[in-house]
């Protein structure tokens, strides 16, 4: 099934390009012929049902499917033209230029310095100075700097919900990634941080291109410049935010958004 | 109902209740009550050895029961080392193991490879033993100990207990035989903990682009620590303890040697060796004095976990 393609394609840059993308777990095929591109610095957004394939979409940008051995994907995925799919790429930097933050907050067991510091390291050999200005840098890119600037030392468990999640967020940037991925970043949050968090996005992605995948359509209207509607591993459609929202040139976004199924 | 009847019955409740309440007690407080027993009789059965030797009990390598003359320190010394050497073999391989089931292991050789260790902790410890002596000991002494005295016997600081004739059995040994018996139940302890790591903490690492050596030495390990340092405890709890398997093996010799190679003993072969012809009342003492202090060692080394548990607990700055 084709995608209608309401987006201008002279307005963007794209960054991310998915050509033919079929996934598959084991012998279930849960994406079909998906043909996308992500803009850079933009944030676009994945909608639909559970069980679309928009979470699984998101996994093959950093290759995360491929921990499991039954679960494979076929198809080009291009970051910058080079194709990440290619069993050449290295699965590690790759994985440096595309960070990824999850439905619930995963803080590591260690002091909230560590955990910044946890990704940074894998990378560079950076001195105590150096290293102090990344944390610094990473907390104040997640909003999370003033909350937690006095306790550096302390566990990143011992922080709320909506305080781990952007801890998080901040050890994915630590690793000055090209590109953000976020699954459902503030499905297990309350309101207060949700917000926090959206506004977070929008700064966020004057420097980062960022995936949102959202069960949340208004979430979706409210921080996303594209749109992409899935349904049963199909893309139904994608184009920018506003027209998929206001005016959805297929009957089944329209359905999906104006609340008539889903 | 009527309510006479009603009352009837929440009467006999109530009794049913205290009773069953009681009966909990009274087996709670009852297993207390067992320990203090053991530890009593123990200290009762070891006076006449405690008045005869003091402290220096601990600290004589004598050990004469024709002049009736006891030490306690080669038994320590032989329980201590013995279990060292285990540990220091049984930890890394029992962490491979349980990376190899938890992480990397095709799923199919998942349940065989599981159950393969578990039967490995199901086999009697004196099969161990006779297996130790009569086929590990001789191959040991044949193929590994030459070149253990060859290569390790020749460097400086270390060689020393490294060195001497390749007999088989010794200390050494010991050790090597209480790895194997400890390895199946640090190792399945260790694959239960790392089996209930969160997917969702181990994907966070990975997608930081860490390896799978990185989550789990980095991110696993350290949420599992409590569990881990639990197995470990375990293994070294059945590694001091030991005793046919170690009797077997370990030479059975009061004699304080620096070579691994040499026979030596342990607190608890040392018992189950000489009680049979343990005479006179001070012979019999000092032996109960022993496993007087193989309780004791063995309550200090679980009090030490525990408070390291907690002192790694504050360090991360957890509010425990």
């Amino acid at each position: 099934m084709n995608a209608e393609n309401t987006t201008d394609p002279k307005t963007i840059v794209p960054k991310i390009i998915v050509k033919d993308l079929n996934f598959y777990y084991g012998n279930y095929r849960a994406l079909k012929n998906i043909n996308l591109s992500i803009a850079e610095k933009m944030v676009t957004a994945f909608i639909g049902p559970s069980g679309c394939g928009k979470s699984t979409l998101l996994r093959t940008f950093n290759r995360m499917y491929q921990l499991y051995p039954q679960q494979k994907a076929t198809g080009e995925i291009l970051l910058d033209g080079a194709n990440i799919l290619d069993k050449s790429q290295d699965l590690n930097m790759l994985r440096a230029r595309i960070g990824m933050v999850f439905q619930k907050p995963t803080p590591f067991p260690m002091s909230i310095y560590d955990n910044i510091a946890f990704g940074v390291k894998l990378y560079e050999n950076l001195s105590k100075n150096d290293m102090d200005e990344r944390v610094e840098w990473a907390l104040h890119k997640a909003a999370l700097w003033t909350e937690a600037k006095d306790k550096l030392k302390q566990s990143g468990t011992g922080l709320s919900g909506g305080q781990q999640q952007r801890l998080c967020i901040a050890r994915a940037i630590a690793v000055k990634p090209q590109v953000l991925l976020l699954d459902e970043p503030t499905s297990a949050l309350d309101p207060i941080s949700t917000a926090h968090i959206e506004k977070l996005i929008d700064e966020l992605k004057e420097d980062f291109t960022i995936v949102i995948v959202t069960h949340n359509m208004q979430q979706a209207a409210r921080v996303s410049d594209y749109t992409a509607y899935m349904y049963l591993g199909d893309l139904i459609e994608f184009g920018d935010t506003s027209t998929v929202f206001t005016n959805p040139k297929r009957k089944e976004t329209e359905d999906y958004i104006t609340g008539r199924f889903g | 109902m009527p309510t006479f009847l009603r009352e009837a019955s929440l009467k006999r409740h109530t009794v049913l209740d205290l009773l069953f309440r009681n009966l909990t007690r009274v087996s709670a407080f009852g297993v207390l009550a067992l320990l203090m027993a053991i530890i009593v009789s123990l200290i009762i059965g070891s006076m006449p050895a405690i008045r005869a030797f003091g402290f220096g009990f601990l600290a004589s390598s004598d050990w004469d029961p024709v002049s009736d003359q006891f030490g306690a320190l080669i038994p320590i010394v032989g329980t201590l080392v013995t279990s060292a050497i285990a540990l220091t073999i049984a930890i890394p391989v029992s962490f491979g193991i349980a990376i190899f089931l938890t992480e990397l292991s095709p799923r199919l050789l998942r349940r065989p490879l599981g159950v393969a260790i578990e039967l490995l902790a199901g086999i009697p410890s004196i099969i161990y033993g006779m297996w130790g002596l009569f086929v590990f000991a001789p191959l040991f002494a044949d193929h590994v100990e030459p070149w253990v005295n060859d290569h390790i016997g020749a460097m400086p600081y270390i060689g020393p207990f490294f060195s001497g004739p390749p007999m088989g059995i010794g200390v050494l040994t010991a050790g090597i035989i209480l790895a194997i018996m400890v390895i199946p139940f640090i190792a399945s302890v260790m694959r239960d903990v790392f089996e209930v790591v969160p997917t969702l903490l181990k994907e966070s690492a990975y997608g930081l682009g860490a390896t799978t050596w990185e989550v789990m030495w980095k991110v696993v390990l350290p949420y599992t620590r409590i569990g881990v340092v639990g197995g470990i405890m375990l293994g070294l709890g059945r590694a001091l303890g030991e005793t046919m398997a170690v009797t077997f093996v370990i030479g059975n010799a009061h004699e304080l040697g620096k070579s691994l190679l040499m026979p030596g003993n342990s607190i608890a072969s040392a018992l189950a060796n000489e009680f049979t012809e343990a005479y006179g009342e001070l012979y019999t003492s000092a032996l109960i004095e022993l496993g007087l202090i193989l309780f004791f060692i063995t309550f200090v080394v679980l009090s030490l976990a525990r408070y390291m548990l907690y002192k790694l607990g504050k360090r991360e700055g957890q509010a425990a």
